[in-house]
Order: C-alpha cells, then sequence, then structure tokens
C-alpha cells in the first residue's frame, strides 16, 4: 500500500510506561537520533522518585518527552502530539496531555484486568471507543510481537519482552523517517559483553520499523527536516553533565584542583558521578558522610587552594546553610550547585520547581551576601558553571549556582565551545608581598573588587588564623568591635554589590519599551521566549528580559523595566523573583506562578499575557 | 602546593609557634597545659611550619588554633574533621590537626568524627574531653557521668556517657590514646606518637574545666590517688599500676581482673599490653567509668592501615596512567557530534 509522507514543522512525543519499560532510555535514543538528524531538540524526563514502584501502578509511571522541530525551538513543548502508553497508567496519568487529535499508541498485552484495575479504569477504554473521539488510536500487541521476532533466540520470555520498548521506538523511527543505525550502534557498545541482547533489541526495532512499513495501520509518514541552527560542531547535551563540564573546564582555565564534596541527592547526584569519572583531569571527588560534610569539606579545599565546588538540592541546601556563613565570612571561593527540585521538606523529589530562589539569596543567619546565578537551558549550564566558578575566585566569594531538575535531566543540541574562547580565570595566590610591617595580613583587600588575598597553607611566611568569628578588618584578628562589625558587615556587602561590574548590559528581546515585558529566570527561559516570540509575531508589544545574575540584578534593569507599562513575572514557586522586583524597583510587576513539578508551558503565558493587555 | 625542602630544615623554637594573640581560657584551665606542650613539642617535630595546619570546631578547646602561629582555621561546631578532611586531601602535603572536645566531637559533630576515624585520613586529632560544656556555661557533656547534676540536669542527667576511646575503636580508628592535661611529658609523648602514625590518630586529653567541672579526674590527678586510678599503658609491658606497681590487670578465662601481686600471684600472670591487638584495646577502653578498675593512658591501639588521601592520590594517578591527563578540549569534543555548516 501506498504510503504518503507528509512534512511538518514540529513534534512532541512522549513515552510512557511502567518504571521497568526503559521509558528514558528509548527516549534518550530518540533524541541522540533526533538531534544527530539535526533537528533542534529539548526534552524533558519525568520519572518517578521511587525506584521500583508497583509494576503497572499510577506512581510508577516513568515518561520522556521529546519536542524536535525543524525550527528554532525552546521548550520541551507544552501539548503532545504523540502519547505512547506502554501500560494503562501510563494512558491514564498522561492521555490529559494529548492534544485533540494526537496519535495514541498502546501495548495491548499490558492492557490486562489487573493493570486496568491497578490503574482505575472500569473498563478497557481500547475497547469500549472511548478514546477514539478524541485521539487516533492504535493499538499493538507490542509483547506477542516482539516474541515472535526473537522466537527462535532461546531467550526467556521475560527477557524478550523487555525489549517492546525497542519495538516501539522501531515504530516511531518509521513514522518520523529515522535512521536506526545510530540506534543500532549504541546497542553494540551498550551490550558490548551480551551480543543476545543486542540481537534481541536489534530485532524488536526492525520489528517496529518494519510494522509501520508494512501493515496497512499506518498510512502517512511525516518527515522533520533539519533546523537551520547556527555553524558548529554541535553534540546533545544534559544539564547535569553540562555542569560538570563547566566546573572542570574552569579548573583547567584557573589552573587549580578540582575537589568536589557532595552527598547523594536527587537530581544532583549525576554531578558526582559524572565527576567522579573524571580523575584524570585532576578531579578529587570525596563522597561525604552527609550535607554537611559535603559543604565544610569543601571549605576546607577552598582554604587549601583548590577550586571546590558541592552540589545538592534543597533539602540539602539547607543542611549547608550555617556552613554557608562560614563560607562568606571566611571569605573563600567556591561554588555551591543547587539542582532545584519540588519542596518544602523531602517534597517532590524527581520534579521540578524554582523555588530556592529566596533559600539561596536569604537562607543563612545574619547579614550573609553571596552572588546568585541560575542557568537557563541545559547547554547553559555549563556557561554559568564556568561563570559562578569565575566570579567565585575573583572575588573571593561563595556563589550559588541555581539549576533545576528540569534543566539537570532535560537536553539540548549545543554548540561546542573552545576552550580558548571562555573569558580566562587568573588565580594568584597570596605570596610574601602581602606582608605589611612583618605580619601577613590576610583581610587586605583588593581595592577595585574587595576581596582580600588567597593565602594557602604550605607557603611560608603567610601562617594566620580565620575562623566564623567577626573580624577585624585587614588584620582578621577576632574583633567585637560595634563600629567594626558595622563595616565588616557593609563591607562584605559591598563585595558582593561589586559583581554587578562583571555583568554584562542586559539583552532585550525585542522592542526596548513597549506594553508588557516578560521578565524570566532559571528553567522558564525557554517558555518565556517562546511566548515572546508568539506574541511578538501577532504584533504585540511584548518584549523578553532573562536574568542570569539573581544577586546582585543587573545595573541596568531599573532603566529597563520602567519602559514597560506592565511587567510579568512566571516562576514555578508563588512570586520569589517578582516580590524583589516589587521591593527593588517599586513596579507593580505581575506574577504567574504555576507549582506542579513541571516546566510552565508557554501556553499559560500567553494566556495571561493577553489577559493583562486585555485581549 | 607544600614545597620542598632539600635544603636542610628550618629550625624553630616555641616562640615560632606561638601566635601574637592573648590567649583567653580561664585562668587555670586545663586547656593552658595541652598549648604548652604542643608548642614546646613542635620544633622537635621536624615539620616545616608553614605546612602544619590547626582545624578546630566550637569550644573552648576550639580556640586553640588562634593560639598556634601555624595555619589555623576555627570553624563551626562539629565540623572540624570534615573541614580537615577537605584540607587533606586538597593537599596530602600538609601536616592536619584537629582539636575538638567532647560536646563539639562527639555531639554536635559525633558523625564527622567516626567518618574521619573510619576512612583514617592522615590527620591528627586531640580531643579535650572536660565532661562539661564550657563555653555555655555549664551543661552535662556527652562524656558527662550518669546523674550528673548541671544547669540543664538540675535532678541529674539521664543518659548514658559516651567513652571516647571505644568510639573511637567502634569507628575503625586505626591509633587511639589518651593522656592527661596534668601529665605534661606523658601529653607530649602522645602527642608525638599522633603526629608519627600515618592514619588517624585520635587522642583523647583529660582536662579539666576548674570553673564548671572542677576535679572531674581527680582521681587520676591527685598525688595520693592516681598511682591507683590509673593504668600506664607500656607496649609490651605488663600492665602493672599502683603505689608500688603491686596491681594488675589479670585475664580470669575472657574477664579482665585486677589482682594484687602475692605470693601467688606474679608479674607473669599479669596481662601484657599488645598495641596491635584490637580485643585487648576494647578491653582496656571499657575500663573507664568502671569504679573497680584503673582508667587506661596512653596508647591503646596502634596499627598500621591505608589512609584514605594515600588512596586518593594513587587513584588520580592510576586514572591518569590508564586514560592520558584529561583535556576538557578533548572532553567537550567526545561523544557523539555533528556538524552544522
Amino acid at each position: 500500500m501506498e504510503k504518503t509522507l507528509k512534512n511538518v514543522d514540529d513534534v512532541v512525543i512522549r513515552f510512557a510506561g511502567d518504571s521497568g519499560d526503559g521509558m528514558q532510555l528509548t527516549g534518550g535514543r530518540f533524541t541522540d537520533t533526533a538531534a544527530i538528524v539535526g533537528n533542534d531538540i529539548s526534552t524533558l524526563p519525568d520519572y518517578p522518585a521511587e525506584i521500583r514502584a508497583p509494576a503497572g501502578s499510577l506512581a510508577g509511571v516513568s515518561a520522556f518527552q521529546i519536542h524536535f522541530s525543524s525550527r528554532d525551538i525552546h521548550t520541551p513543548g507544552d501539548k503532545v502530539d504523540v502519547l505512547v502508553a506502554m501500560n494503562p497508567a501510563a494512558l491514564k496519568v498522561h492521555r490529559e496531555e494529548l492534544e485533540p487529535g494526537g496519535m495514541l499508541i498502546c501495548n495491548t498485552a499490558a492492557f490486562t484486568k489487573k493493570n486496568l484495575t491497578y490503574a482505575g479504569f472500569d473498563t478497557n477504554p481500547l475497547e469500549d471507543e472511548s478514546l477514539e473521539d478524541y485521539f487516533r488510536v492504535y493499538t499493538i500487541d507490542m509483547s506477542k510481537i516482539v516474541a515472535e521476532a526473537c522466537a527462535d533466540m532461546g531467550l526467556t520470555p521475560k527477557t524478550v519482552n523487555r525489549t517492546k520498548n525497542l519495538f516501539a521506538l522501531g515504530l516511531l523511527y518509521w513514522i518520523y523517517d529515522r535512521p536506526k543505525e545510530p540506534t543500532k550502534n549504541w546497542l553494540e557498545k551498550k551490550f558490548a559483553k551480551r551480543p543476545e541482547l543486542i540481537e534481541a533489541n536489534v530485532r524488536a526495532m526492525e520489528a517496529g520499523y518494519n510494522f509501520g512499513e508494512t501493515t496497512e495501520i499506518f498510512t502517512t509518514r511525516y518527515k522533520v527536516d533539519k533546523a537551520n541552527l547556527p555553524a558548529g560542531t554541535y553534540r546533545n547535551i544534559v544539564g547535569n553533565y553540562a555542569v560538570s563540564l563547566g566546573l572542570v573546564a574552569a579548573a583547567e582555565k584557573s589552573k587549580l584542583p578540582l575537589f568536589y564534596g557532595g552527598y547523594p541527592i536527587t537530581p544532583a547526584s549525576d554531578i558526582l558521578h559524572h565527576l567522579s569519572a573524571l580523575k584524570h583531569h585532576n578531579v578529587k571527588t570525596f563522597q561525604a558522610e552527609d550535607e554537611i560534610a559535603g559543604m565544610t569539606s569543601i571549605i576546607g579545599a577552598a582554604f587549601t587552594g583548590n577550586l571546590a565546588v558541592t552540589a545538592s538540592s534543597g533539602p540539602g541546601i539547607a543542611l549547608k546553610g550555617e556552613a554557608l556563613g562560614l563560607a562568606i565570612i571566611a571569605e573563600l571561593p567556591m561554588v555551591i550547585v543547587n539542582v532545584q527540585r519540588g519542596g518544602p521538606s523531602t517534597g517532590l523529589p524527581t520534579k521540578t520547581e524554582q523555588s530556592d530562589l529566596f533559600q539561596a539569596l536569604y537562607g543563612r543567619n545574619g547579614e550573609a551576601p553571596l552572588p546568585v546565578i541560575a542557568s537557563a537551558t541545559p547547554g547553559d549550564c555549563f556557561y554559568t558553571a564556568y561563570e559562578a566558578c569565575r566570579i567565585a575566585l575573583k572575588y573571593m566569594t561563595p556563589v550559588i549556582l541555581l539549576t533545576d531538575g528540569y534543566l539537570a535531566n532535560g537536553s539540548e543540541p549545543w554548540t561546542i565551545p573552545n576552550v580558548d574562547d571562555l573569558e580566562p580565570i587568573d588565580v594568584k595566590f597570596a605570596d610574601t608581598s602581602n606582608i605589611v610591617d612583618g605580619q601577613f595580613m590576610p583581610y587586605l583587600r583588593n581595592k577595585e573588587t574587595l576581596a582580600r588575598p588567597w593565602a594557602i597553607p604550605g607557603t611560608s611566611g603567610l601562617e594566620h588564623r580565620i575562623g566564623g568569628l567577626e573580624k577585624e578588618d585587614v588584620t582578621g584578628n577576632v574583633n567585637y568591635d560595634p563600629e567594626n562589625h558595622h563595616h565588616m558587615t557593609l563591607t562584605r556587602q559591598q563585595k558582593i554589590n561589586n559583581v554587578v561590574n562583571d555583568i554584562p548590559p542586559t539583552k532585550i528581546f525585542g522592542e526596548p519599551s513597549g506594553e508588557l515585558l516578560i521578565l524570566s529566570w532559571g528553567g522558564t527561559m525557554g517558555a518565556c521566549r517562546s511566548a515572546a516570540e508568539e506574541m511578538q509575531a501577532a504584533k504585540k508589544a511584548v518584549s523578553h528580559v532573562h536574568l542570569r545574575w539573581l544577586n546582585p540584578l543587573p545595573k541596568d534593569l531599573g532603566e529597563i523595566l520602567i519602559r514597560f507599562k506592565s511587567v510579568l513575572v512566571p516562576e514555578i514557586n508563588l512570586g520569589q523573583l517578582v516580590k524583589m522586583i516589587r521591593a527593588d524597583f517599586l513596579i507593580d510587576a505581575k506574577g504567574l506562578n504555576l507549582v506542579r513539578g513541571k516546566p510552565i508551558g508557554e501556553g499559560r503565558i500567553i494566556e495571561k499575557i493577553n489577559e493583562m493587555l486585555g485581549n | 602546593m607544600a614545597k620542598s625542602k632539600a635544603v636542610e630544615k628550618k629550625k624553630y623554637t616555641r616562640m615560632d609557634f606561638t601566635s601574637d594573640q592573648s590567649v583567653r581560657w580561664c585562668p587555670g584551665c586545663g586547656d593552658y597545659a595541652i598549648l604548652a606542650q604542643t608548642q614546646k613539642l613542635f620544633p622537635d617535630l621536624g615539620m616545616d611550619k608553614e605546612n602544619v595546619v590547626f582545624i578546630s570546631g566550637i569550644g573552648c578547646s576550639s580556640r586553640f588554633p588562634y593560639y598556634m602561629n601555624t595555619f589555623g582555621f576555627h570553624t563551626i561546631h562539629g565540623r572540624a574533621p570534615a573541614v580537615a578532611t577537605g584540607v587533606k586531601v586538597a593537599n596530602p602535603n600538609l601536616s592536619v590537626w584537629v582539636v575538638t572536645g567532647d560536646g563539639d566531637g562527639l555531639s554536635i559533630g559525633g558523625n564527622h568524627t567516626i567518618h574521619l576515624l573510619r576512612r583514617n585520613l592522615d590527620i591528627n586529632v586531640l580531643l579535650f574531653n572536660n565532661r562539661i560544656y564550657g563555653l555555655t556555661k555549664g551543661q552535662y557533656s556527652p562524656t558527662s557521668e550518669l546523674g550528673k547534676v548541671t544547669k540543664s540536669t538540675p535532678m541529674g542527667s539521664l543518659d548514658r556517657p559516651f567513652n571516647p576511646l571505644t568510639l573511637a575503636l567502634g569507628a575503625q580508628a586505626s591509633f587511639v590514646a589518651r593522656s592527661i592535661d596534668r601529665e605534661t611529658k606523658h601529653m607530649q609523648a602522645m602527642i608525638e606518637r599522633s603526629y608519627k602514625h600515618k592514619g588517624t590518630s585520635f587522642l583523647e586529653i583529660y582536662q579539666n574545666c576548674n570553673i564548671f567541672n572542677n576535679g572531674a579526674f581527680a582521681p587520676m590527678t591527685d598525688k595520693e590517688s592516681k598511682a591507683d586510678n590509673v593504668l600506664w599503658l607500656d607496649n609490651g609491658q605488663p600492665m602493672l599500676f599502683g603505689i608500688k606497681k603491686n596491681k594488675g590487670i589479670h585475664m580470669d578465662g575472657n574477664v579482665p581482673q585486677v589482682v594484687e601481686l602475692n605470693g601467688k600471684i606474679s608479674t607473669a600472670d599479669i596481662m601484657v599490653h599488645d598495641e596491635t591487638d584490637y580485643v585487648i584495646a576494647s578491653m582496656l577502653a571499657n575500663f573507664t567509668y568502671q569504679p573497680d578498675f584503673p582508667d587506661p593512658i596512653g596508647v591503646l591501639y596502634s596499627i598500621d592501615a591505608p589512609s584514605y588521601d594515600d588512596l586518593v592520590t594513587k587513584q588520580l594517578a592510576e586514572a591518569v596512567e590508564i586514560r592520558g591527563t584529561g583535556s576538557i578540549q578533548d572532553l567537550l569534543n567526545s561523544g557523539d557530534t555533528w556538524v552544522v555548516k
């Protein structure tokens, strides 16, 4: 039968199934293939906190969403065009977000009475035609087909059944006209020691591909052309890996050994994993006994002259709070990464949120300022991590880098940077020239930055003592004098304020004045940019500013804000940046606040803008 | 990195290790003796002063680094072992000392203490045990004896005390010793042993707080009683004590008992100390708080064990040997890449 090939601009696929169904792997493969094809991509893994929730349960549903396009895209997509549901629970959890008329592909083998009951279905929705009114439904017994495809291999039925995700992948490859080779190569590497698994998975993928080709169920294939990306060498990059690479780059550029001390926590652990594998880059990783030890070990390493880094998520950052105060008063350089997740308390460990901005800014006793920078996209995590290190070393201060669960696990195509093009990081340890009248002065500051000298153990003549007690300026000796404390409090604040001199002029996407300005920070950048693009295409006077530095805020922000009649700040929290903007600039900025453990969709932002513009 | 000194070692005096800060402990505090012995001993240890780092937490004892003219860091409550771990891993050539107390090291920082011991970093821990909270003005501590009447326990404390030595042994410490603030020569010897031990050295020092817990160790320090209450440990020697060395520890099967030497019992019946024997060390450690036994003072346990910082260094070298020195540009360029023209 003749199949038609239709061109489309962009597609959102969501693979959903049980935790054990290999949905993250399937999504990862589709992503890499899309990247190699040359599409622009943005992905969103969505997995449960439980390692193995009961099979078939709603809690155990794991999903991976990929948005791929021939255009320049910024988000993993609001609405799903294709939902692959490997079991009833996956259908139940995700069908609401499938577009009307969207493609629904189900593995009927998993739609057993038990699984249906477990997912809360009274009847089998695949049999009562209740779905056909809304979606294009394709029911396939994937388990049976892969069993047939691997029948002569002598593998256990369980092993064979585990290849059904590759069947789904193969089918999607056929529908979207994708090459199978990259996945074959990947399987050959992954299962190098288990050739029978390579064979079984390849057969399953081929079976899926051929199923699309030969059956009459699918009549149309879709083609998503290459995106018109800027020239360069690309790779696909995941946020947590990008952070790790940024840190290693900063270590190499500053010629410092990297010391990472941390405690495993979702969704930050991958940074520890990545860095642990880079010992040949002179990276020392220390898995501490707890979050506090992770933090205090890096204070020790910073005191000793290493580029010191820790990463955690909100609950861990809370535990590090007291030690952060020590790092601030000791004025030692280090970077603390907070991969934000849903809170409070244990909250939603695997879901994303932006609710730790205030924690980063204010979550310590005393007047304890530090610079705060946030990543906008998975690839931007590289540059923000690098910049956080650069500022920490230049100003002798701890810096907090905020990413989030979505950025940490999400991915996008990324132009590989040339390390020579990165801003240099020049570190000069204190030497005997810092001695005044025979005495080393640990708090004798650089006049321009107010950074203090970095005098590391092992340097003769610079023996000195520091600590958490208030200290006299210049000498660093313990001092309880009221005027000195006031002076030191102001000095520590001024030093952080000085970081503003390292923040480039703010870029405005769109006209420099107008009806409405979208102001964003962190991972909501993409959705805000997409919303601005759409509004501008509709000839609305809407512009977008994204903040990379949250503390200090850029110098020119105030004058930009007042050029717009209204300001909208979308955040995955109850309004943290918006409160800062209102307080600092005395303007009536509005928030759009959705705290659902998911990125804010551009659709909701557009809705809100239209409401504000009175459309 | 520490500079290597191929040329002759610097000669130091006690004053070289004395900072310009005035010491602010209460007059009569046992801490003075520990500071003095440390400053006296250090010139003899042969270290370059710039390679010495003192790390402390919070408490009276933790003011110690301010008074040593070396690198020093007065950190936050309980965290000195973790800060010290960062220092030592970052630069294994440094001689790293942790000064802590019974509250700092065994209560708020107990977790870090046990993990430091377990990892066996080459760090020396001096734990000043005065069995009281001094800096916060006299609450009972985790080593205060049961029933201790203090400001926070007017009817007596209800929690059983920690024994620092059993805790250290339980945490797999490779070196466990105890000394007393009043025994200055012994203390110097113990600090020197700690320094020479490769791996974490855990030295508990009985330290009198003359303000809030005066006389806590009087039975072990008063002239008339100390001989009967202290068992001075000497490796390879029988465990004898008493003014005439006429008492000893005898093993009745697996049960230690205090015996007097007489016609029937001779030195041959007395247990001989072996610093490498974990069972003996545990037995000795448990004499603490037991009214019928003398408190063991000296090196209870000392074994060779790989230190974490050494292992880190080796693993890094191994990684470079296998994979070559990493370059960030190569790392960035690795994986599946594609070119857009």
